[in-house]
């Protein structure tokens, strides 16, 4: 199997799995209890506290465990809006992850909230015009992915938490995609509130991490336990957060490797699929991109048929129409760049990690290039060597 | 992933009767590139108007390609006039059934089919009648009414599941809500 779906998820990193074996089994102490065979556990918790600190330079207490990303995301708006319940507007992207997306549009149709969907450009990049425009009086958050799922496309997002703190609004930032591929410093970056997730970097899946900058009025969320100073109640999942711990740890110590070795391979893909299919383009800023992220459109054929044949050799990748969920319409990141239809609908994206080889790529384009053969020769819409 | 039967795998792996056909005599079209899939169906007809041969073009998911490939083999060596009670459960039977939401894959084969035969026939396939609800897919209210009643649907994603009619823009969706409580109040009370 060749693994290039990096950015739906990754797989668990060996070093990880070992480090938290022991805490399901052996080690099954709750970390609030008073003796020694829990402390043990503790001291864990707060190692990997600690290291997700690091990663991202924020202090450990600043930092929440959380179930993933979405959760992280959903906490950070609506600590936002319960803070300043006065406040009814709410600045985000026309390209985020549904974690926000979804809820931005559940809170525009059936609370009231007026919401800012910023558009980007063809290349991905945001309206940075119109954003700083519509921030208000009564706008309670901005919401700004740092990087996008699907082009990989990397926002500026110190500019933006600059600006918002001059007008004292909260700034919050869904590192999801971003965290273990760029260097992240929230301090730096003047960030308020960041979301990132376990099983994007190596870790399990059902982990995950919101930052809350110190000082922020920030309520909590899930009521219970004094567990997460409170702000979120609930007995720690601890082979988990362990688990985080090692994979951030590893994350910070791969991140020279992701400038270099995955970027490298990425581009070595991209050129020659280029190369060898014709009317084939890139999605996105190809300046400003995650490393190892690829959104790559094939004209006149269709992405899910194309990962199928690809799923015949063996190789995982994500298509950028939305065919998979019933709707026929491309996905809303390709539509709100005005990616045209006949490459958006054939568009498939390929993430890498430092688990993949050349050898991979090699193989990845010699399946490619007929695969997108046989389909055009079956396309109505081709016909010699062009879109009809 | 979608849970696709084994012969809809097989007929997307393997379609048979794939290409342009020389010698067609009648032609139908339906789909787009903006709407992620359309299906273009080839005819060779008889003096006695019979299907001697069939073969299709398509853009589309892996169901799109295997709906086309099934409808080619359905209809090969029927008259016409079978050819046209075709519908698009007998291609999702031959299939060993779609997932609900790829069922709009074998209605594009039935529609193809119908034009096909129109063509064939010289009839001009008239501005449809009744209210156009989705235009991104070319959908009218009756055809709603109608697919309503046929296959018990419920909710606008039923609809979508099967006509695509909501699935582009999404302005329309809630002219189809309004189509599908209509017409269910209606069918209760005629119940």
């Amino acid at each position: 199997m060749i693994y290039t779906d990096n950015n739906a998820t990754t797989r668990v990193a060996d070093e990880v799995i070992e480090e938290m074996l022991p805490y399901l089994g052996q080690f099954y102490g709750n970390p609030s209890s008073m003796y020694g065979f829990a402390d043990t556990v503790n001291k864990k918790v707060q190692q990997a506290r600690a290291q997700v600190a690091d990663l991202i330079n924020a202090d450990p207490d600043e930092i929440i465990f959380t179930s993933c990303g979405t959760e992280s995301d959903n906490a950070a708006i609506n600590a936002a809006l319960s803070t300043f319940p006065h406040k009814k507007h709410i600045i985000t992207t026309a390209v985020e992850h549904p974690a926000i997306r979804s809820l931005c549009l559940h809170l525009q149709e059936k609370k009231g909230y007026k919401v800012t969907f910023v558009p980007v450009d063809k290349k991905g990049r945001l309206d940075l015009d119109t954003l700083y425009a519509a921030m208000s009086d009564d706008t309670a958050v901005v919401s700004v992915m740092w990087a996008n799922n699907e082009t990989g496309v990397i926002f500026p997002i110190a500019d933006i938490a600059q600006k918002a703190k001059e007008k004292g609004i909260w700034f919050h930032t869904d590192a999801v995609q971003a965290t273990g591929k760029v260097p992240i410093d929230v301090k730096a970056a003047g960030i308020d509130m960041l979301s990132l997730s376990g099983h994007k970097i190596h870790a399990p899946k059902g982990i995950g991490v919101l930052y809350v900058k110190k000082g922020l009025k920030f309520p909590p969320f899930l009521v219970g336990g004094h567990q997460e100073k409170g702000r979120r109640g609930g007995t720690e999942n601890t082979a988990s957060i362990i688990a985080l711990g090692k994979a951030v740890e590893l994350a910070k110590a791969h991140l020279p490797i992701m400038d270099t070795q995955v970027r490298e391979l990425r581009d070595y893909l991209e050129t020659q699929l280029l190369d060898a299919i014709a009317a084939t383009s890139v999605n996105g800023d190809r300046e400003n991109r995650l490393p190892n992220t690829l959104s790559i459109g094939f004209d006149a054929v269709e992405g899910e048929s194309i990962l199928m044949l690809m799923n015949q050799a063996g190789i995982c990748a994500s298509s950028g129409s939305a065919c998979t969920s019933g709707s026929l319409d491309p996905s809303h990141v390709l539509m709100a760049m005005q990616v045209p239809f006949k490459s958006a609908h054939g568009t498939i994206r390929f993430s890498l990690s430092h688990y993949n080889t050349k050898a991979e790529m090699d193989t990845i384009v010699e399946t490619l290039v007929p695969t997108i053969d046989r389909l055009r020769q079956m396309s109505p819409f081709w016909k010699d060597g062009k879109v009809v | 992933m979608w849970n696709y039967s084994e012969k809809v795998m097989e007929h997307f792996l393997k379609p048979r009767n794939v290409g342009e056909l020389e010698g067609a005599n009648a032609v139908g079209e339906t789909g787009s590139l903006n709407c992620g899939d359309a299906l273009k169906l080839y005819l060779k007809v008889n003096d006695n108007e019979r299907i001697i041969d069939a073969s299709f073009m398509t853009f589309g998911c892996a169901s799109a390609v295997a709906s086309s490939s099934a409808l080619t083999e359905i209809i090969k060596g029927m008259t016409l006039d079978d050819a046209a009670k075709v519908t698009n459960d007998d291609i999702a039977d031959y299939l060993g059934g779609l997932p609900k939401e790829k069922m709009h894959c074998s209605v594009m084969g039935q529609a193809a089919l119908k034009k096909a035969i129109a063509d064939f026939r010289g009839i001009q396939i008239l501005e449809k009648p009744g209210e156009m609800i989705c235009e991104c897919f070319d959908v009218t209210d009756l055809e709603i009414i109608d697919a309503v009643k046929t296959n018990g649907l419920e909710t606008t994603e039923d609809v979508t599941n099967f006509l695509k009619a909501g699935g582009g823009c999404g302005k329309c969706l809630d002219r189809i809500e309004g189509v599908i409580l209509k017409t269910l109040e209606t069918s209760t009370v005629a119940d």
